[in-house]
């Protein structure tokens, strides 16, 4: 595999081996999203940011979005190719509709589709720079599973992406419980993301939770975690140190 | 019968409006030798008559596992058949692969007939020359479907295909009300009279057919040749005439079954259905 600089220096070029190319680094990133199951499906929490390493650039990125009529995907990583992973699940959909047979995909589905897509993209060392999470309620049948940027991928109780993974998950296996109501699930999630708002330089305080239930798909307003900062040692920081700052 | 003129090509058609290349076709499907298939809620039976050629040699595979919830029974031209059986095996598998669930029996015998249709607009192709009953489990039930050369495909509660499967699709028209709600049982046993009328005469024995089953909680599976006879010699010894009522366990034919029953005696004997035991109604 070569790495490649520009690509259409000589488009007709005689030698017909066209250089391959590999995906570098992600551009414009989303952060954490954290998914549970509830008592009549699935929540997810994500935040409405989208960075430019280490500019906070964009503040109003929907990271999660339905698929189908009985899942939800949210993403974290590169936000373009989560938007192209999106084109590409609308294409499936629609054929899936086209049947008109009564059959639909469900979350287990597309997930499993999800998962070959990612570990292909691998295997060509070209990936879709994402972390998914995908979530949906078929059946009575409740389904939370998430897929790596390698296709690593399984399903559980409670999922989470990125800082999740350090800061979500060790609160979510204290506290998550079989058949959590609506309130406390938004609790749940709402401490999750506030650790993660505290503690990842990557966060922004305007965040969405949506939720999936066999009647369907509701996201929220976007809206701001309350934060407390008057703790005691920061007020006159530079005592002990004179001089610094 | 030979309407020769417009006839050489699949891609010429009569002046009346006919594709004869194609009914032709469907008449290799009339030549093989039976199957039939009936379904209730929850399970699918297929069965098929196999007769060798000659003493000498086996008979040839007629009903083929596509999936765990997925079979197919052909008549006609059998290698035709198992080129079909291979590509519908090879859509559930990689469906399977994909999304990690079955493949609905709906979708599958619409590709099929898209696949068949293809052959009967090519002037370099010729039709598949042979009609697949198939058995499918899907979230919706049970479904039996018939595919047949021209890409037409029919939805079934039962129905027969191959020579003499008339006096079985006579046999299943009496029949199929009940099979809605058929135990799995009562539907293999259905099937096998189904199968013994088109033998016209010929002792049934289950070395000369081929049983499977489908259903809910049960993958697709041939019932093995004991199994089979067990449930021959069963009936044969009460004496069970085909369209009589079941006196076993069946309780829910009960009193709708033995009116039927009592109908088709009156009837049986005008019909001359040849069936070995036709003076069988007459005894009891």
């Amino acid at each position: 595999m070569q790495l490649m600089d520009s690509s259409h220096s000589n488009p007709m070029s005689l030698c017909s081996q066209a250089d391959s190319q590999r995906t570098l680094y992600p551009y414009v990133t989303g952060t954490s999203v954290i998914g549970v199951k509830y008592k009549d499906g699935i929540l997810m929490a994500a935040d409405m940011g989208g960075s430019y390493g280490s500019t906070l650039r964009y503040k109003s990125v929907e990271r999660m979005k339905p698929i189908g009529k009985h899942s939800l995907l949210g993403a974290s990583g590169e936000i373009s190719d989560f938007q192209e992973i999106l084109h590409y699940l609308d294409e499936l959909i629609l054929y899936d509709n086209m049947w008109d047979d009564g059959n639909s995909l469900g979350p287990k589905e597309v997930h499993s589709y999800l998962t070959r897509v990612m570990y292909n993209r691998r295997n060509k060392f070209n990936p879709l720079w994402n972390s998914l999470v995908l979530g949906g309620v078929k059946n009575g049948q409740k389904y939370l599973g998430t897929v790596s940027m390698i296709g690593v991928h399984f399903e559980d109780n409670h999922v989470a992406t990125g800082f999740g993974n350090h800061l979500a998950r060790p609160i979510l296996r204290d506290e998550w419980h079989e058949d959590l109501s609506f309130e406390d699930g938004v609790k749940l999630l709402e401490k999750c993301m506030r650790v993660l708002l505290y503690r990842d330089r990557s966060a922004v305080n305007k965040l969405q939770i949506a939720k999936i239930t066999e009647e369907g798909v509701t996201i929220s307003q976007p809206y701001s975690l309350k934060t407390f900062w008057g703790f005691s040692a920061f007020q006159n920081p530079t005592v002990g140190a004179e001089g610094s700052w | 019968m030979f309407r020769n003129q417009y006839d050489t090509d699949v891609t010429t058609w009569s002046p009346a409006g006919r594709l004869f290349q194609v009914e032709y076709a469907m008449e290799a499907v009339k030549q093989g030798s039976a199957a039939i298939g009936l379904r209730s809620k929850t399970h699918v039976v297929l069965a098929c008559v196999n007769k060798a050629n000659s003493e000498l040699s086996s008979h040839q595979k007629k009903i083929f596992k596509v999936d765990d919830h997925i079979g197919v029974a052909i008549a006609g031209l059998t290698a035709d058949g198992r080129v079909l059986s291979r590509y519908m095996r090879s859509e559930c598998i990689n469906y399977s692969f994909t999304y990690e669930s079955p493949l609905p029996v709906g979708r599958l015998v619409v590709q099929l007939a898209d696949k068949a249709q293809v052959c009967t607009q090519r002037s370099w192709k010729r039709p598949y020359g042979v009609g697949l009953l198939v058995a499918g489990l899907d979230e919706s039930g049970a479904h039996l479907y018939y595919n047949c050369p021209s890409g037409n495909y029919f939805e079934y509660q039962a129905f027969a295909i191959g020579s003499r499967s008339q006096a079985a699709k006579t046999y299943l028209e009496r029949r199929f009300g009940t099979f809605q709600n058929s135990s799995r049982e009562d539907l293999i046993k259905d099937a096998l009279f189904a199968i013994r009328e088109t033998l016209q005469g010929e002792k049934l024995k289950s070395s000369i057919c081929t049983v499977t089953v489908l259903g809910v909680g049960e993958p697709f599976h041939i019932l093995d040749q004991e199994t089979v006879q067990g449930l021959i010699n069963a009936f044969e010894m009460a004496g069970e005439e085909a369209p009589a009522a079941d006196q076993g366990a069946a309780g829910e034919e009960g009193a709708a079954g033995e009116v039927v029953a009592a109908a088709e005696e009156g009837a049986a004997p005008e019909e001359g259905a040849a069936t070995e035991e036709g003076a069988a109604p007459m005894d009891i």
